[in-house]
């Protein structure tokens, strides 16, 4: 194996296995064939890992989710579409006309019971097929923790390889839509980042969206692929009509900068882009990545940058304490600590259950992450009273 | 009559076959229509057509009126229901009736309160089930516990709460009966034993199931009467808890408010079996017409007597019906005809009924009652307004009550060096 972990600032040029991000990874996930793997580095921009021009629609974020469950279920007749409520469709318009292209034996309603869902998802994808379960809102995903942490992550790993439920993926719309209150806001991808043996993943657009769910549905181990819902039908660009992929475990720079670097995924990104050109007007150069997959994560892409920049600032709607960004804090501290101008900065959600009226007080907001990056640049003390709004 | 209606029902059943295995073709099935309209045919105990409604009563010399309770009860390891007959008399039939018209009205305020944008988030409407509150009442004191779904407006009306307390809830105001920090699904009144008013489905019988074990340990003579809703029948934990109450002899009443939908699946699509009074083998239960106050009333009181003479846990099934949609986001009608929905109202709306057996007994006429509904619909007004007036809870309450208040805990916002508050 090779041991890049330990060499700070260093980056291996060699081309390794495609594996995870752990140096013992063991088998636990399985070598992805197929997907290209570039050692991208801040210093390079970032080019298409989009396609090279195709024809395009513009259209929103469940369209395109829509337009990548078309394709797989057209391109593999072993893949199936299933959750409450998908035959009509889904209550975010995700599975539209999925049923009667279909078949009423290729998608279909599941009666309310997430942990069977999940379970029912596994075995199906045990036998070769391609499962997308859909879990109605992240909220409602813990009775299915279970089966997803003791069931699916762990399958591969303790039968040696003999079982696998790589086909699975499962489906859910996370985060806040501005009034869902406690059961319908919640992030919860902290909890799954900490399970070995599954991949988490989120989009922050269509196009990401379409390619990151095509990549992951096809990725040969079991994937949960949050959806950021504020951003179903409020994010609209142009995206390829056709079958692609997107790597995952791969970041993408959004924007390149020297002064201080951002990392964040899903609908956070629109606000930290918000908050990166008000800093820019102050003469604060951002440089601004999206994680996309959260594990296995991009270490060395995020670790090139912040070697470049030397400051970093994670941003996350999820509860600041235990939440990803801390992961990514400790990794960072540990590989570039020598580089770092000032401590790893977290503008995460508040710790309390997500509010019902004090959302606007709850979340990350703009403000806030521009308070901390003029701060991290200036290295000044804010007070909370200036923090919040 | 019976010929007749068994007519209706193999013509019912061949058509609803037809429905399932045809693929379902709708015209309006444009891209982006969210309507499907499905036409079903329901499986009522009391079907909603042809029959007689008008309920018969009879009034004694004391005063007191007998009222029968035409559905029969169905049983399911039970030796024998409850009377087909109830006794009331006027003070009752009257705050019955005044009862279930202020859930009503406190409902349609909602409905319109929510249109205004002045309660965001999620609105579950209780109307046309409020007879399972009422009924649950007449039957259950304040010292019996009670716990529900999200779908608790009803429910915490009746269980004493006032409209000016749910009205601020539902606006996020302070004086809401959670300081406004519930909403719609999160309701609670503390005194009266009213547990709330939970969010994720299922939850509730697990809870009502330790909420039963404190009862019994402290040999109170009280039961809790836990309610879930139809979609809720095949969530796991359900089963759980049945198994514990059943196991240690809890004085569980396992309430389902069977409306027949969860959010647009009907019962059929989502259950191999559509009853659930009888679907455990070693818990009886008792299925009863959810839309008679007075059958749900002689179903609770049978149910809270066999908890309290150790039996352990009872079902009870409240066939019942909404009218609004799932919640404000469904306008309800893309799942059921609207001549389904007309044909609840004019044939077994809970309040209709009542009504007609106080004009029969003559206690009261058509034109006070006209005045009660007024008078009732001004009150529901006034607390609208006051809780229009009502503030918001202050930014403190943001960090309040995340744990007990201990002296010294600090909660952090982004980034913890700058931002910390300090619980006192």
């Amino acid at each position: 194996m090779v041991r890049r972990r330990f060499s700070f600032g260093l980056v291996s040029r060699l081309s390794s296995p495609i594996y995870g991000r752990s140096p013992c990874s063991g088998g636990i996930w399985t070598p992805c064939l197929g997907q290209k793997r570039s050692f991208m580095t801040a210093k390079d921009l970032v080019e298409s890992e989009e396609p090279e021009k195709k024809v395009t629609n513009r259209i929103n974020m469940f369209s395109a989710i829509n337009q990548a469950l078309h394709t797989v279920l057209d391109s593999d007749p072993k893949s199936y579409v299933f959750g409450e409520d998908v035959g009509f469709g889904g209550v975010f318009r995700c599975t539209t006309a999925l049923r009667d292209k279909f078949g009423r034996h290729r998608v279909f309603n599941t009666p309310l019971c997430e942990q069977a869902i999940v379970g029912f998802g596994i075995g199906l994808a045990s036998m070769g097929n391609r499962a997308i379960a859909e879990i109605q809102f992240a909220d409602y995903i813990f009775p299915a923790l279970d089966q997803i942490v003791n069931e699916a992550a762990k399958y591969r790993y303790r039968s040696g390889n003999l079982f696998n439920c790589g086909g699975l993926t499962v489906r859910a719309p996370y985060g806040a839509v501005g009034h869902g209150g406690h059961y319908h806001s919640q992030s919860p991808e902290a909890f799954f980042c900490h399970v070995p043996g599954i991949k988490v993943v989120i989009p922050r657009s269509p196009s990401q969206a379409k390619g990151l769910l095509l990549a992951s549905i096809r990725d040969p181990n079991p994937v949960v692929f949050f959806e950021p819902k504020w951003l179903y039908r409020l994010a609209v660009e142009e995206v390829p009509v056709d079958d692609y992929t997107l790597p995952l475990s791969s970041a993408e720079v959004m924007r390149k900068g020297s002064d201080i670097t951002l990392v964040g995924w899903g609908a956070q990104l629109a606000i930290m882009e918000e908050a990166c050109d008000e800093v820019s007007k102050l003469g604060i150069s951002c440089e601004l990545i999206d994680l996309r997959t959260l594990i296995p994560w991009d270490k060395e892409l995020v670790e090139d940058s912040v070697n470049k920049t030397g400051r970093l600032l994670v941003s996350h709607e999820a509860p600041v304490t235990g939440g990803f960004g801390a992961e990514i804090a400790a990794s960072i501290t540990n590989s570039c600590f020598l580089r770092l101008q000032a401590p790893v900065s977290r503008v995460c959600g508040l710790d309390t259950p997500f509010p019902l009226v004090f959302e606007p007080f709850y979340m990350p907001t703009k403000n806030k992450v521009s308070m901390i990056q003029h701060s991290k640049h200036t290295n000044c003390r804010i007070s909370f009273q200036s923090m919040c709004g | 009559m019976n010929g007749s209606k068994s007519m209706l029902k193999l013509a019912a059943a061949a058509l609803s076959k037809g429905l399932q295995e045809s693929p379902l073709k709708s015209g309006l099935a444009e891209k982006g229509n969210f309507c499907r309209t499905v036409f079903l045919t329901r499986r009522y105990s009391a079907e909603c057509s042809g029959k007689e409604t008008n309920p018969t009563s009879k009034k004694s010399d004391s005063g007191e009126i007998d009222v029968e309770i035409p559905v029969k009860f169905d049983l399911h390891l039970l030796e024998s229901g409850p009377s087909q007959v109830t006794t009331t008399n006027k003070e009752e039939l009257m705050k019955i009736y005044t009862d279930m018209q202020i859930i009503r009205r406190a409902e349609i305020a909602a409905d319109m309160l929510f249109k205004s944008q002045m309660i965001r988030g999620f609105c579950h409407l209780y109307d046309g089930q409020e007879a399972v509150s009422v009924g649950l009442e007449r039957a259950l004191s304040y010292d019996d516990n009670v716990i529900t779904a999200y779908r608790d407006h009803g429910i915490f009306l009746g269980r004493g709460g006032t409209v000016f307390e749910l009205f601020s809830e539902l606006m996020g105001k302070r004086t809401g009966c959670a300081l406004g920090k519930g909403g719609s699904m999160h309701l609670y009144h503390r005194e009266h034993n009213f547990w709330g008013g939970w969010g994720i489905v299922g939850t509730t019988p697990p809870l009502g199931a330790g909420l039963a074990f404190g009862q019994k340990y402290e040999k109170k003579p009280n039961v809790t009467a836990a309610i879930y809703g139809d979609g809720a029948g095949n969530q796991g934990q359900l089963f759980e808890a049945q198994n514990l109450a059943a196991l240690w002899n809890l004085p569980l009443i396992l309430v389902i408010e069977n409306n027949h939908f969860g959010m647009g699946t009907a019962e059929w699509r989502s259950s191999k079996k559509t009853t659930h009074y009888d679907r455990v083998s070693y818990i009886p239960g008792i299925k009863t017409d959810g839309m008679d106050v007075f059958a749900v009333g002689e179903a609770f009181k049978l149910c809270k007597e066999h908890c309290l003479s150790g039996k352990g846990p009872i079902t009870l099934e409240a066939d019942t019906y909404r009218y609004h949609g799932h919640s404000m986001s469904d306008p309800g009608s893309t799942y059921r005809s609207r001549q389904e929905i007309q044909g609840m109202r004019q044939e077994r709306d809970p309040i209709e009924r009542v009504r007609k057996i106080i004009l029969k007994e003559e206690l009261a006429t058509n034109e006070e009652l006209k005045d009660l509904d007024k008078q009732i619909r001004h009150e529901v007004d006034e607390a609208s307004a006051k809780a229009r007036e009502a503030e918001f809870p202050g930014e403190e309450e943001l960090f309040a009550n995340i744990y007990k208040a201990d002296s010294g805990l600090i909660v952090t916002g982004c980034d913890r060096k700058h931002s910390k508050v300090q619980m006192s």
